[in-house]
């Protein structure tokens, strides 16, 4: 099966633009209702206190940090892996890439909020920018948050420029193609795009620029987002492999995230001869190093604190492993290791449903892996007398659950405005095979092998 | 400069409370209620911590009173995102609470778990709120508390010093806790002061720091229980 060309792809991939169907509008409802369920909540909070929460002496942090870490390491499936797909010049990634960079974007966006989210007091939360102040007073650079604030800004600034940057050519043919305020939006987006030669040139160069200076931001978010709980003196935090641990975790969280979007883009918006096994087995893989690499951090984790044999780190650690904990600790170890390694390690099991199925464990289990960090260390701190427990409160589950509402309704909106697929990248690889005949050559074997 | 410490012998503690009563009294603290004390918000910025030693009948009961540590290497300190939680210039570590923001990343740093959260505007169980200290300020929604050595105490004693020109006496000032205690458990004082009642204390070879370990060098030492009851 060879990937459809020319007019065909702009048809396919410019419907959902310029047809709307009662769907879209269902979707928005229902999503939309979500998100503003989960702001009046956070309203109901800001007003009458944080009291409404589930947090308590000594657990302080509870579900808003665990989805904070949780969505922007869900942030790590786009810009990362589509800036290293690119610079390694895997063909495959084409229809791809612009997919996994929206859910970048949107996922920061989700996780960014959660800091403020779980401020005890929200409004203030300006305080952490470096404004010239009257009462001249800085951030303090010493803590890790306010590095959070800039490794998060920084790289929310690169993913969205690196996911605007390739759209640029398909807003002009969304520009050419429509008429009226359509036509003034996105010719103001198009930015005066005409196809010159010098043009694509300055595209090319810049999307090349992006793709080497994103991987290196990509990496620092999540090892700073790790430092919030490493640099703590609190047992089972205060390790080394964190930083590691945690962008690892967060690329294979982001991986499923991504499979799970392309999945259900390829069913709704019709995507089938666009998002093909190849794509998904190809990201199967991936997804399966992944799984491997985060058990081999686990298993490090968790031995070096078993044979360092500290009391109060073995507190902690018998308390996830046999204790309270335990059943969410072996939920977390099958759905992250087990079961992808069967759905994903067996060829015949790695097929777009293997690959959703062990995706969705992975969300849940990435989420629960995240809560295991943060809440049994603070419920074990070294002083038996003051050992907590925390349960989350309703308002908590509604407004952490919220979110997952706003990342569609975000989605959907995106898929609506602008070619999910890029399409001149399809385009382009129709004109590539002389560049690269060996890589296209593959891509074709594969895609006819599982099409 | 003054490097303020406390010693708290745990051979003359015996656990009856008044540290804890005196606290809340001086410092305004709010008492949430008792059904927000049973789901964790109780705020006690001194506890008596109760431990039992051995199998019955050979139970052995030991108090320990718990405060802010006011540690030299505050683990609070450097996590905190806006100064809020700060090292004065006599080692205190002072909190303030209009700038803080809540991000609660101190409480989660401190081993001892000294620091509480206000989760709610402050309250009081009638008639408890007709006897606010002017001299502490109250703690809106969303910020974090904790002991502060009776600072209000230190800087008025400072001041009532200066006002006569003279130096301080050691014992002049004490903070709450450590006036409530009937049986002297607590000695609060100058511990660069080599001959000052807290300094003779924590050179005490029945002295030690709590979570010394952890590297936090704090400024209050517990005397060991010797005497066995």
């Amino acid at each position: 099966m060879t990937q459809p060309s020319g007019s065909k792809i702009n048809d396919d991939l410019l419907r959902p633009l310029f047809h709307t169907s009662w769907r879209f509008f269902l979707l928005v409802a229902v999503f939309g209702g979500i998100v503003a369920l989960g702001l009046s909540t956070w309203m109901w909070q800001a007003r009458n206190g944080y009291g409404i929460t589930g947090i308590k002496w000594p657990v302080y942090w509870g579900f808003y940090i665990t989805s904070f870490v949780f969505w922007i390491g869900i942030s790590h499936a786009g810009t990362l892996i589509s800036a290293i797909l690119r610079l390694v010049n895997a063909g495959w990634r084409r229809p791809v890439t612009r997919c996994a960079e929206a859910i970048t974007g949107f996922a920061l966006m989700i996780g960014a909020t959660f800091p403020i989210i779980h401020l005890g007091r929200p409004w203030l939360a300006f305080w952490l920018a470096p404004y010239p102040s009257d009462r001249l007073i800085w951030p303090n650079f010493r803590s890790p948050l306010v590095w959070d604030f800039f490794a998060i800004n920084t790289y929310l600034t690169g993913s969205l420029l690196f996911l605007f940057l390739p759209i640029i050519p398909d807003f002009a043919v969304v520009r050419d193609k429509s008429t009226g305020l359509r036509r003034k939006i996105y010719g103001a987006l198009a930015m005066g795009w005409r196809g010159t030669p010098k043009q694509w040139h300055r595209l090319e160069t810049a999307m090349q620029i992006m793709a080497v200076a994103i991987i290196p931001v990509a990496v620092s978010v999540h090892t700073i987002v790790s430092f919030d709980f490493s640099m703590a003196p609190v047992p089972t935090w205060n390790t080394t492999i964190f930083g590691p641990y945690f962008v690892a975790g967060a690329i294979f969280s982001g991986i499923a995230g991504l499979l799970i979007a392309m999945a259900l883009l390829r069913k709704f918006l019709r995507l089938e001869e666009y998002l093909l096994p190849l794509h998904f087995d190809n990201l199967g893989k991936l997804l399966l190093v992944m799984a491997l690499l985060w058990g081999y951090f686990v298993f490090n984790e968790r031995l070096v604190t078993y044979y360092g044999n500290e009391p109060a780190h073995m507190a902690v650690f018998w308390r996830t492993q046999s204790g309270t904990f335990a059943p969410l600790y072996w939920t977390m170890v099958t759905c992250n290791f087990v079961l992808p390694l069967i759905l994903l390690g067996i060829r015949r099991f790695r097929t777009i449903t293997g690959c959703v199925i062990a995706s969705i464990g992975i969300v849940i289990g990435m989420w629960l892996e995240r809560f295991l960090i943060i809440v049994p260390a603070l419920g074990h701190k070294y002083l038996p007398y003051s050992f907590g427990i925390y349960r989350p409160t309703p308002p908590e589950i509604i407004i952490a659950s919220a979110t997952f509402g706003a990342m569609c309704l975000l989605y959907v909106l995106f898929a609506k405005t602008v070619p999910i697929i890029s399409m001149w990248e399809l385009k382009a690889a129709d004109h590539l095979p002389a560049k690269h005949p060996h890589s296209t050559a593959k891509e074709q074997r594969l895609g006819d092998s599982h099409a | 400069m003054a490097r303020w410490g406390m010693a708290a012998d745990l051979d003359r503690c015996n656990g009856c409370g008044a540290c804890v009563v005196a606290c809340h009294s001086e410092n305004n603290i709010s008492t949430v209620g008792d059904e927000q004390a049973s789901r964790g918000r109780a705020k006690h910025w001194i506890r008596v911590e109760r431990y039992w030693e051995g199998d019955f009948p050979d139970v052995r009961l030991k108090f320990r009173p718990v405060m802010c540590q006011q540690c030299d290497n505050a683990p609070c300190e450097p996590v905190c995102p806006t100064y809020a939680s700060h090292h004065t210039e006599d080692g205190l570590n002072a909190q303030v609470y209009n700038r803080c923001i809540g991000t609660r990343y101190c409480a989660n740093a401190c081993p001892y778990n000294a620091r509480f959260f206000d989760f709610f505007n402050p309250s009081w169980d009638k008639p408890l709120q007709l006897q606010l200290n002017p001299d502490v300020s109250l703690r809106e929604v969303g910020v974090m508390e904790k002991c502060t050595f009776c600072v209000q105490r230190i800087r008025g004693a400072q001041l009532q010093a200066r006002t006569e020109d003279r130096a301080l006496r050691d014992g002049e000032i004490q903070p709450a806790c450590v006036q409530g205690c009937a049986a002297k458990a607590l000695v609060f004082g100058d511990l660069e002061d080599p001959e000052s009642h807290v300094s003779r204390l924590a050179r005490s070879p029945r002295g030690s720091k709590l979570l010394e370990d952890v590297g936090t060098q704090p400024a209050v030492t517990y005397l060991a229980r010797a005497t066995q009851v």
